[in-house]
């Protein structure tokens, strides 16, 4: 069991939630509650990341921000390293591979509260911030919990992007699942084996854990 | 918006990306003998190395984009020299050691093996030749080196079809090793490894049938002390004994 792995890991998908879930909740609300022009567009952008192959992002990420490109150069001469094969990077690739993930289940969240709950709360004299605080974030909450969950457990799974982008660095950019393939090609089954089934022991429970949370949410919409 | 939230949480990062020993770029064929003298160099010398596995075109590629490993053990003279001739290394390098091709077939494949490839060409002949497991050629210069010996043979075309590449010499050897395939061409040094012998018999190929496996190594520009001291280490005594233990000829 490699364990500075599983501690990457773990902080790829935390560090992944932090950054998205602010930014899923002003997005995701946005585009349930507003209507405007191009939302069709935005919508189609959320998604890419689901369809597209997780190659065709390291591929952009590696051309934009590599040691050969001017951002990348850029980049390296204000921080001291490059944005690709480091902890930063693959963070980054992770953010945006997780966009669908976090910004729909958040969006059904705040689309399921109806709009008369919202102008009673307008019509008692909250203020829009406290509508949002105290009405339209409790209500929205576990589309919130499951963006969160799935964000950290497709993070965890994540392979290809960080193969490429993150190249196989221990305590760096190896990841768990980077992990099984590095100790598989080490020809060092028996690692490889435990953490496989470390991995999927936190999926089934991931899967388990947003199941019943889905369920609670449709018990109190009926 | 993204970057700029990536930016703050680099602190958070800074946890994983503590001080670590230097990190060493190894081609796939050397994944147990360097592991053997990385240790050996933690008992000598007290400080430790990390080592990287992979195929040294992918390898070469990370560092071109910005990878930072301050010493690089190729399979072939190409992949440095490229970096060389590209302003990233600190010098030429030296070859550090040569390597050797195996057929290898697993216990109860229909693959006869021998050095000329007589059984490899027995069982194309009969179309019963499942797949046959050879490294990327591409990527890693092993599986240039087997493509040019089954060229040699006059095999390549015939048993091209039946090819399955690995994308580094190590996972071909996986491939070939665990009946997923009638066999392959790998490196010697890992079928040399712990637990190979058992699995099948295999045939080392002359040297003179294939391209030969100079294999170089580079420090790169932004080696440090340790990385410098393990350069020097591979080519000392100890490790040059380890080296030719797994199988490796080791120039004078």
């Amino acid at each position: 069991m490699d364990w500075t792995a599983l501690r990457v890991s773990l902080w790829l998908g935390a560090g992944t939630i932090a950054i998205l879930l602010p930014f899923g909740i002003w997005l995701g609300r946005l585009l349930a509650v507003h209507q405007f022009r191009g939302k069709v567009l935005v919508e189609a952008l959320v998604t890419v990341p689901l369809v597209l192959p997780p190659t065709v992002l390291g591929f952009y990420l590696l051309v934009m921000f590599g040691a050969r490109s001017p951002l990348g150069q850029a980049f390296q001469s204000l921080v001291g390293q490059t944005l690709p094969f480091s902890f930063e990077g693959l963070l980054l690739a992770s953010a945006i591979a997780n966009i669908p993930f976090v910004v729909q289940p958040i969006q059904r969240g705040f689309e399921a509260i109806p709009s008369d709950v919202r102008d009673a709360a307008a019509c008692c004299g909250l203020t829009p911030w406290q509508r949002f605080t105290r009405i339209e974030i409790p209500l929205a909450w576990p589309g919130i919990l499951t963006a969160a969950i799935l964000a950290f457990a497709h993070t965890l799974g994540e392979f290809g992007v960080v193969l490429m982008v993150g190249g196989n660095l221990p305590g760096e950019t190896r990841t768990l699942s980077v992990a099984i393939y590095d100790r598989m090609q080490a020809f060092d089954d028996r690692s490889a084996g435990v953490m496989a089934a470390t991995l999927l022991v936190i999926a089934v429970a991931t899967l388990m854990l947003t199941t019943t949370l889905s369920r609670r949410v449709g018990v109190r919409r009926g | 918006m993204l970057l700029v939230a990536t930016t703050v949480v680099i602190g958070a990062g800074a946890g994983v990306s503590a001080q670590r020993p230097p990190t060493v770029a190894a081609a796939a064929n050397l994944n147990f003998a360097l592991a053997e003298i990385a240790n050996q160099f933690k008992v000598d010398r007290g400080t430790s190395v990390e080592v990287v596995f992979g195929a040294s075109g992918t390898l070469t590629r990370q560092i071109q984009d910005g990878a930072p490993f301050e010493l690089f053990l190729a399979a072939d003279e190409e992949f440095p020299n490229q970096l060389a001739k590209a302003g990233l290394t600190r010098d030429a390098g030296v070859v550090y050691a040569v390597g050797r091709l195996v057929i290898f077939a697993p216990n109860g494949s229909p693959l006869a093996v021998d050095e000329r490839l007589n059984g490899l060409a027995r069982v194309i002949k009969s179309g019963k030749a499942g797949r046959f497991a050879i490294a990327n050629p591409d990527v890693a210069p092993y599986g240039k080196a087997a493509e040019s010996v089954l060229r040699k043979r006059g095999l390549w075309d015939a048993i091209r079809p039946q090819l399955v590449l690995g994308d580094t010499i190590a996972q071909a050897a996986q491939f070939a090793t665990t009946g997923n395939a009638i066999g392959g061409l790998v490196a010697y040094s890992l079928v040399l490894g712990p637990g190979f012998a058992e699995r099948g018999k295999y045939a080392v190929i002359p040297e003179s049938d294939h391209r030969p496996l100079r294999q170089r190594m580079v420090l790169l520009k932004r080696a440090g002390a340790t990385a410098t001291q393990f350069y020097d280490y591979l080519q000392g005594e100890t490790a040059r004994a380890i080296l030719r233990k797994h199988g490796y000829g080791v120039p004078q």
